[in-house]
């Protein structure tokens, strides 16, 4: 059962796993802010042209732009 | 006795409440300076503390910017790693005061871990504990403090509530945290070792970062041999530092998950219901009501900096006139009395005339910054704004420019990449600000006829409008341009934290408002004091007897008989201005501008221009002898009487008006401008270029306008 996705496919509402990154120097600074893989990550919205999207994660709110979060894998949870 | 002093760093995520903390540690006693080197502005601030034995103690409290990491990975996180990480620092602190926000636990310990390991005396304030309340959760204090080895102490920066705690837990007797949060000598032994031989550091970890980013280190730079040293044997053991980074924050996430926040968190009540914050964003994001609310927002900002900052305008230059006259009657006239009204009150009122504007924008912004709001704006407008290299919150200043580019500029610091920062600082100033209106008004008069086209449009008013619409469209196109050329000096990120929504602080706003006052007042001011004082002097001095045989003229009178001594006065002053040292200039560069129209009168304006756009207007009255007392209309009238004495013609043809128009337009001709933008890139050569690109735009349109019309 193949639910990993970049985390920009993600749509409003859907929770997902973090599962690993595709750039490294993208991902330290996303570590450091408590997206480690495990973390539980929802999609609270998006901006009105799409781009940036805003995730809740580890008990905040982190704004981030498509091209960062597609370097994020995530399982979507049902 | 001598107090005894101690240097506290105070260090936390960004939006953790730090710079609240920060206040109400030091309230108004505070300065800001440069650290040494980067063009990271240094706060500090002083605060008393007195120990257990009642001494006081002198505290040095250092204001360090932001980060979620001490891993550096922005100019601002250079100076955070540097004066933590090396301890031949001057400014290496005694204790580092770390504040967290208690609602996001999980992330804020992760710094606080690592700075634990650092080995120096570490106080944990707790913030926004009336938030943890609300989300239904319950932190054990002791548990924590346990845990971690450090005194926590729970606080509530905004309400001043834990402050005196706070104070107590830094002046009492502090010792480096005993016990290692993670095992930081594992993951490269060999490495550690010989860090801490070659500068002698105590703490694993420590030398570990210093490992990780050597060559920000001085040290390593005053040593180059060591640092060979170094780097061949971070070589030969293949020390990978993003893959150790990366292991290390995966670690003491680890630790903190099963280990600390496992044990200290109490989930009380399970009624998570949907926060509000969550609510507001839908709405403040939405396609529609969010831009509608935007627009308002930038709408009232806009109207409160342009109209309700002309009575205090007024104000500060009806005092200076008023003080000017006083002085100028007090003292005995000549040179003294000149250079004090002309030169430094004259200097010192375009600065001071600039302190409501600063104001009124930076209370908004404050608010905007202090209730989350600008994250928010940030959010919607940045893809638009990318696509000309710009950052969403590059709105702020473009919008404001409209008014002044001097408080504009000084609001770029809430855009944290440096390359975007830059690109908005060097094209703002391309928006059309209110000292061109003057400018524009007058020439629109004398060229534009004043006809209705379509039955209802003034020409008029359509041409203002066109030169409103440049400004603004050159300015993205600039910043499009800019954004090709610039190279970015780190990797930049969007990823940004959006703060809850919170109510303002007042006493937070006023703090703000000051620092920004003063740090115009004394930063840039000095640049606008030291040039006003040379356009004096260049303006009321020339060269040789040239002043001497004017007066001598007007002494005789077969000159002055058929003239009252107003009208005296201001055929001396006119005549004065064009044997002045400005006027020589002006002739200097004539055929230099003469390709755009320009004749040197024209040439004495641009450069007395200088000090402020509308200063073109006066110049014009004085080379044109209209006095002061005489409306617009006759400096238009005199201007349009001009015969160009080779052409025979009028000067001021259309296309004179046009070209002149479109090279206000563009010319970077604001010495405060130039001031400030020295002052906030801390160096002269974003201003030098700017002062440069806008010059040759202006030339080159300047030229084609006028072959366009002529």
């Amino acid at each position: 059962m193949d639910k990993n996705i970049s985390m920009d496919k993600m749509k409003v509402g859907q929770s997902a796993l973090i599962v690993s990154f595709t750039d490294e120097l993208m991902s330290l600074k996303l570590l450091e802010m408590g997206c480690v893989p495990g973390e539980l990550v929802i999609l609270e919205c998006k901006a009105p042209l799409g781009d940036p999207i805003s995730i809740s994660v580890s008990g905040y709110l982190l704004s981030l732009r498509i091209d960062e979060a597609c370097t994020v894998i995530v399982a979507i949870q049902d | 006795m001598e107090n005894k002093k101690i240097k506290v760093a105070l260090v936390g995520n960004p939006n953790c409440g730090k710079t609240s903390l920060f206040n109400a540690l030091t309230g108004l006693n505070q300065k800001v300076a440069n650290f040494p080197g980067v063009t990271v502005d240094k706060k500090t601030g002083y605060c008393k503390l007195s120990d257990a034995k009642g001494n006081t103690i002198d505290a040095e409290i250092i204001d360090l910017p932001g980060t979620y990491s001490l891993y550096p990975k922005s100019m601002d996180e250079h100076v955070t790693f540097q004066l933590l990480c090396d301890p031949r620092n001057p400014l290496h602190p005694d204790v580092t005061l770390v504040i967290a926000d208690a609602s996001n636990l999980k992330r804020s310990l992760f710094l606080c871990s690592q700075i634990i390991d650092l080995k120096t005396p570490v106080v944990l304030a707790l913030n926004m504990m009336d938030l943890v309340v609300k989300k239904g959760l319950e932190i054990n204090i002791p548990m924590l403090e346990k845990k971690l080895g450090i005194k926590v102490i729970p606080i509530n920066a905004r309400e001043k509530i834990g402050i005196d705690e706070l104070k107590k837990a830094i002046s009492g007797d502090l010792t480096a945290p005993r016990a290692d949060f993670i095992n930081i000598r594992s993951f490269a032994p060999e490495v550690v070792d010989l860090i801490q031989k070659t500068i002698h550091v105590n703490s694993d970890y420590v030398a570990f970062q210093i490992a990780n980013n050597y060559e920000l280190i001085p040290f390593f730079n005053q040593n180059p041999q060591k640092k060979e040293v170094i780097k061949s044997f971070l070589d030969e053991h293949k020390f990978n530092s993003s893959s150790l980074q990366a292991t290390e924050t995966l670690e003491r996430y680890k630790i903190l998950a099963e280990k600390v926040i496992k044990d200290v968190v109490i989930q009380k009540d399970i009624q998570q219901k949907k926060q509000f914050t969550s609510k507001l964003d839908r709405l403040l994001t939405h396609k529609v009501f969010g831009y509608v609310f935007f627009l308002l927002i930038l709408f009232l900002i806009f109207q409160a900096v342009f109209a309700w900052s002309t009575l205090p305008m007024e104000w500060v230059q009806k005092g200076f006139q008023k003080l000017s006259e006083v002085t100028q009657n007090a003292l005995p006239p000549g040179f003294v009395n000149d250079l004090l009204v002309n030169g430094i009150f004259a200097g010192l009122s375009g600065i001071v005339v600039f302190i409501p504007q600063i104001a009124i924008l930076f209370t908004f912004i404050a608010i905007l910054e202090d209730t989350g709001y600008m994250a928010r704006v940030s959010f919607i407008m940045d893809k638009l704004l990318r696509k000309f290299g710009l950052n969403g919150k590059s709105i702020i200043p473009l919008v404001s420019g409209v008014a002044c580019a001097v408080p504009a500029i000084m609001s770029t610091r809430t855009i944290q990449s440096w390359k975007e920062r830059t690109i908005t600082i060097l094209v703002t100033p391309l928006m059309s600000c209110s000292a061109r209106i003057p400018v524009y008004t007058l020439l629109i008069s004398m060229v534009v006829p004043n006809r209705y086209v379509l039955y209802s449009i003034n020409l008029q008013g359509l041409v203002l409008m066109a030169l409103y619409l440049i400004g603004f469209l050159t300015a993205l196109f600039a910043a499009f341009l800019l954004s090709l050329v610039l190279k970015a000096k780190e990797r930049g990120y969007y990823i940004m934290e959006m703060p809850v929504y919170r109510m303002p602080r007042w006493s937070n706003i006023g703090i703000t408002i000051i620092e920004k006052v003063k740090i115009f007042l004394f930063d840039a001011g000095k640049v606008i004091i030291a040039i006003s004082i040379v356009l004096w002097f260049l303006a009321s001095f020339g060269p040789g007897d040239r002043f001497k045989n004017i007066e001598h003229k007007y002494s005789k009178t077969e000159f002055t008989k058929n003239l009252t001594s107003q009208e005296i006065k201001r055929h001396i002053q006119s005549e004065k201005i064009a044997a002045s040292y400005a006027g020589s200039f002006g002739r200097l560069i004539e055929p230099v501008i003469k390709p755009l129209g320009f004749d040197w009168k024209i040439g004495i304006a641009l450069i007395t221009s200088f000090a402020a756009r509308e200063a073109f207007v006066g110049t014009m009255a004085t080379i044109y002898s209209v006095g002061e007392e005489d409306s617009h209309e006759s400096i238009k009238e005199k201007m349009m009487a001009d015969i160009n004495p080779q052409t025979l013609k009028p000067t001021y043809t259309v296309a004179v008006g046009y070209s002149l128009m479109i090279f206000y337009a563009f010319a970077m001709q604001c010495m405060s401008t130039l001031a400030v933008v020295y002052r906030e890139t801390k160096s002269w050569k974003i201003p030098v270029f700017q002062f440069a690109y806008m010059g040759v735009l202006a030339y080159i349109a300047s030229f084609v306008i006028y072959h366009i019309f002529k």
